[in-house]
């Protein structure tokens, strides 16, 4: 086969994806950067190299302040799921014996293919008002009025480190599954104390399977609607709950290209300074 | 004593936390009063009958099936067609190529159903069901593509070639030898597409209108608040996913580990 055809061929099978992506991820996009330097004239679009949505952004308290209350929650949620899933998932590596280990992954992520919206009103039931938490607990006379828990930050968070916890779970034990025991055994026979080994052999060691879970979650998490608009309430916005407000009610397209913008400027920030541990190529 | 207790203590702490949503979803679908919260009556199955005959929520299910099933189709052609073009052929440039085909993966959802929403009010297409199985292909091709392009290795390379050296043209080489080689990476990228665009709400919100998706349906069904009727299709959806993902873990991983 001459090297022109091979190449004629590789480009026939390869063609439509990528032509998909062009059209339907690549143009979209530079439309969207477009629209974000246009403007509105009451209800007609003037396109041009307006920076008004971005100056908006900086000048109009309740837009900086979403930006502010996205990054706060994002934060919360990264460190605490890393927190509580790495047990976890230490659990399963090196208690759970090796035959049933895959069975109890399985069982311990099966509720992570919910539906964003089926696991958002599962937790409303949970946490609502007259819900599973507070019956139990008035029940058990540790309260006598009910809690305010849905509506409310802790809402939002808590729906979104339940997500989490399962996926990093994930990535951490496949992480932790892939180190060889011999490390272990080593520093354990120089003498180290099992925190000594856990903190200085095994933490660096599962360092960029933390780091990648820890990307996942900041891109999910700085991105969805769905958690904080369901859990939280309107008592404050996030940025894609800002973005939702000004497609819907305000039909400001222009303004949610900008945030959409800032969103995506945020995630590569993240990218950027978490790049070092990151082996995304090998998702 | 403290040491041998706490982990598995601990893995039964986040076990409950991690069914604890799901649980009480699931318990208070079978609720025979109004209200999905404690006290338990029942068990009653009168709201999956109620859910069922529904005619909204049955169209917005087979909804849901269709525009699952059509736009992981296409999501496994497409990444089929690009692992194979870039495993199998020299193309230049084919870091870059890999990057784009990637790239949606890093986006939110919300973002990239923004993008299409402007180009599509643009161009003036109405938005239908059509328009979200689009946007749930530009999700899960990049999925599919990694999936089957990770698993091309030199083992079907060598097949393709003795095949061809008996002299079957390409599209035998790709339908006989590495299709079938490939079939479990090929449907794990089928079911996890199905799953991912059936679970899909931000995407079939922003790019359906009259006809919608399940997760859209019962959006709209929340603003009523909690009702044992939610509970019901909402254990329904669940089930589906969960019944993909068993097929996946099953079937397919237990034969590669064989």
């Amino acid at each position: 086969m001459s090297a022109g055809s091979d190449q004629a061929r590789g480009w026939g099978f390869a063609a439509p994806a990528l032509l998909w992506t062009l059209a339907f991820f690549v143009v979209p996009f530079v439309v969207m950067g477009a629209m974000s330097l246009a403007t509105l004239d009451g209800r007609t679009l003037v396109w041009g190299l307006h920076l008004d949505n971005y100056a908006e952004l900086a000048s109009k308290a309740y837009l900086a302040r979403a930006i502010f209350v996205s990054l706060e929650i994002t934060l919360t949620v990264t460190v605490v799921s890393i927190l509580l899933a790495y047990p976890l998932a230490w659990i399963i590596a090196f208690r759970v014996p090796q035959r049933w280990q895959r069975l109890a992954l399985l069982l311990a992520i099966l509720p992570f293919w919910t539906s964003y919206v089926v696991r958002s009103y599962a937790w409303l039931l949970v946490l609502a008002r007259e819900g599973v938490v507070n019956q139990t607990m008035l029940g058990l006379g540790l309260i006598s009025e009910p809690l305010t828990l849905a509506n409310t930050r802790f809402a939002t968070v808590t729906g979104f480190v339940h997500f989490f916890v399962m996926l990093l779970t994930l990535t951490i034990y496949a992480n932790l599954v892939q180190l060889s025991p011999n490390y272990r055994r080593a520093a354990m026979d120089l003498g180290a104390s099992a925190f000594q080994t856990f903190r200085h052999v095994i933490l660096p060691l599962t360092l960029p399977g933390i780091m990648t879970g820890a990307f996942l979650t900041f891109v999910l998490c700085i991105g969805d609607y769905i958690t904080p608009q369901i859990l939280g309430g309107n008592t404050e916005l996030t940025v894609p709950q800002v973005i939702m407000v000004q497609l819907g009610r305000r039909a400001d397209f222009p303004l949610a290209a900008a945030l959409a913008i800032v969103l995506m400027g945020i995630v590569t920030l993240a990218y950027l300074a978490m790049a070092r541990w990151l082996r995304l190529d090998r998702l | 004593m403290i040491r041998h207790v706490l982990p598995w203590a601990y893995g039964l702490a986040a076990f409950a936390f991690i069914y604890l949503p799901v649980g009480a979803l699931v318990l208070f679908s079978f609720q025979d009063g109004s209200l999905p919260v404690p006290p338990f009556e029942g068990p009653s199955l009168r709201w999956y009958a109620d859910v069922l005959g529904d005619d909204d929520l049955v169209a917005a299910l087979l909804h849901s099936l269709t525009v699952a099933l059509g736009s992981a189709a296409v999501a496994v052609a497409l990444g089929f067609g690009a692992a194979y073009g870039l495993a199998r052929h020299h193309l230049p440039g084919s870091a870059v190529l890999r990057g784009l085909l990637i790239a949606p993966l890093t986006v939110s959802y919300l973002i990239v159903g923004l993008g299409l929403l402007i180009v599509v009010q643009r161009v003036g297409l109405g938005l239908s069901l059509w328009t979200a199985g689009i946007g749930h292909v530009v999700i899960n091709l990049p999925l599919c593509f990694a999936i089957i392009y990770a698993s091309m290795g030199a083992q079907q390379q060598n097949a393709e070639r003795a095949a061809r050296d008996l002299g079957a043209d390409e599209a035998r080489v790709v339908l006989l030898v590495t299709i079938p080689m490939l079939a479990p990476a090929i449907l794990a990228a089928f079911f996890l597409s199905v799953t991912l665009s059936w679970d899909e709400f931000i995407i079939a919100f922003l790019l359906t209108r009259f006809d919608v998706t399940l997760p859209v349906e019962i959006w709209s069904m929340l603003r009523s608040g909690l009702s044992p009727r939610l509970n019901a299709i909402g254990s329904l959806v669940f089930l589906v996913s969960v019944a993909a993902i068993l097929v996946i873990e099953f079937t397919l991983f237990r034969r590669r580990r064989k």
